[in-house]
């Protein structure tokens, strides 16, 4: 019976984010235009831009391998795969057992990987710039990230994302100054892994600056399609996951409860809606900056994640 | 007091935002951003102090909580900013040290000062009271690591003051300090703060700068 409820969650579970990483995009798009004064697409625009491209034949160019073929299935795979295991409404999913912290980092590695071997593979000079900046950031980013997850393995003694929520969720631990340095160190992993602004301008193709864009400058068609599907899932799950992880408020328990699913389905889009305001609001206020600067901005996160495993190692030698 | 209770949370969780807000100090280039980071450190500080008065119930620590928000997070900032549009200064800041360097050289501080309090304080204090000297040594060592390795005079004041907050962060921390020492604290870093800016345009009318790298060189000459 739980076995069917299990794979039950992480169905609704799958389509939820299906529906919800279009629309998260979207919706980002559009608070940022109003908050700049201008009417904005409508937050459908991603879904209808993503079904447009998939019917488009892919361009590639005449010294293109398989590697620039088969990057954005891989890619896409693997978002969408990392997504499945973050919880979002309810606890207990079929797929809990594998959602390990450190597989989801390793699954958003896999997809970074794979966009920068498109972004070399054929050979211009913007997507080896994006490739080898995307790099340089991520050789900071997934350090920090790991620190994060260290913090929170020592207060709940494990790195089951579920399980880690799950305790965060009974509050027995209270606040902690470990946790709220984990959490500026995850805001600042987040905003590098999904290219926002101030270490990316999602919204430009200036040369000068761009990270992601400059890898995936070459894809079209259903190409594209997939790595901009990628690219919306992987903010979701990022908004998922510190979610999960900082506001887990409202989820329901495992098991079969329809109240409690429709509870922690309203709860999980506020929590979202919240999170897609916050990042426009971010995004308007601050400018990007300098690409030198941002190894030292990641190398800051890292080192909040570092003091944050240190304080918590010095608390639970003290409890 | 232990972990799950507020009283000890809130505490706890002000105490590490003070000691963040001295890791923003040292990560910020630019004298606006240094300044606004320290108001908000002070404001934090006025807010630690508030919190405490109220779980120790001791009346005069809200005294103190009032003098560290007028002072740290009011009127020393506004008066640097004064001091700034004065001095026409609006550049990055110097280093003598890189940022990523002093970041960490930072975290080293504090894994030194909580290497250093808890066996010192071991068996005896609370928990609350022994990580909140760790902290507030850690903000110390923090103040004193930004005085170090800023070259422009005004950072260096902002270190000093910074350094200060760390022992009102301490000072408060421990049940039963008596108001007048943290009176005397407030009071003199007020003077601080104008003799600093003294010092400041003393070291501008003589050098026409404000980075002290420069007085090493009259050394002997």
């Amino acid at each position: 019976m739980t076995a069917v409820m299990g794979v039950l969650t992480q169905a609704i579970h799958l389509a939820l984010l299906l529906v919800a990483a279009p629309l998260v995009v979207g919706v980002v798009r559009w608070l940022k235009a109003r908050m700049m004064g201008r009417v904005g697409a409508s937050p459908l625009q991603p879904l209808r831009d993503f079904l447009k491209l998939l019917r488009k034949r892919p361009v590639l160019a005449e010294n293109a391998s398989w590697i620039s073929r088969g990057a954005p299935y891989v890619g896409a795979a693997a978002a969408l795969a990392a997504a499945a295991l973050v919880p979002s409404f309810a606890h207990g999913m079929a797929l809990a057992g594998l959602g390990d912290l450190i597989v989801i980092a390793g699954l958003l590695a896999l997809g970074r990987v794979c966009m920068a071997l498109a972004g070399l593979d054929v050979g211009t000079a913007f997507g080896g710039l994006g490739a080898s900046r995307e790099m340089s950031f991520a050789a900071l980013a997934e350090p920090a990230l790991l620190l994060a997850v260290m913090s929170f393995a020592i207060l709940a003694g494990t790195t089951g994302l579920d399980a880690i929520a799950m305790t965060f969720q009974e509050g027995t631990l209270g606040l902690r100054v470990s946790l709220g340095l984990a959490l500026v160190a995850l805001l600042a992993v987040a905003v590098a892994e999904n290219a926002r602004i101030p270490v990316d301008n999602p919204a430009t193709h200036l040369e000068l600056t761009m990270v992601h864009e400059a890898m995936i400058l070459e894809a079209s068609g259903r190409h594209l399609a997939l790595w901009d599907a990628a690219a919306a899932m992987r903010l979701t799950l990022w908004f998922a996951l510190l979610a999960a992880i900082f506001f887990p408020f409202g989820t329901a328990a495992p098991g079969w409860a329809p109240l409690g699913w429709v509870v922690g389905l309203l709860a999980w889009i506020a929590k979202m809606g919240v999170l897609c305001l916050a990042l426009a609001v971010f995004e308007s206020a601050i400018a990007k900056m300098r690409v030198f600067r941002v190894p030292e901005f990641l190398g800051a996160a890292l080192l909040l994640g570092l003091l944050g495993a240190l304080l918590l190692f010095v608390s639970t030698s003290l409890a | 007091m232990s972990f799950g209770t507020p009283a000890y949370d809130v505490a706890h969780l002000l105490g590490g935002g003070v000691l963040l807000l001295s890791f923003v100090l040292l990560y910020q280039r630019r004298l606006d951003a240094v300044i606004s980071a320290f108001a908000v450190q002070g404001a934090l500080l006025a807010a630690a102090a508030a919190w405490q008065g109220y779980i120790q119930g001791a009346a005069g620590l809200y005294v103190t909580a009032a003098i560290a928000f007028v002072a740290k997070a009011v009127a020393i900032p506004l008066a640097l900013r004064l001091l700034l549009g004065r001095l026409g200064l609006h550049r990055t800041v110097e280093t003598a040290l890189g940022v990523g360097a002093s970041l960490v050289a930072a975290v080293a501080l504090v894994g030194l000062s909580v290497l250093v309090i808890l066996p010192i304080t071991a068996g005896q204090a609370q928990a609350l009271t022994r990580e909140d000297m760790a902290l507030a040594l850690s903000v110390v060592l923090l103040g004193m690591l930004m005085m170090i390795t800023r070259r422009n005079a005004i950072s260096q004041v902002i270190g000093l003051m910074s350094l200060e907050n760390g022992l009102i962060l301490a000072a408060v921390g421990v049940t039963g300090m008596p108001l007048v020492v943290e009176l005397s604290t407030a009071a003199l870093v007020l003077m601080v703060a104008v003799v600093a800016g003294v010092v400041v345009f003393q070291i501008r009318d003589r050098l026409e700068t404000l980075d002290t790298s420069l007085l090493d060189r009259l050394r002997g000459g």
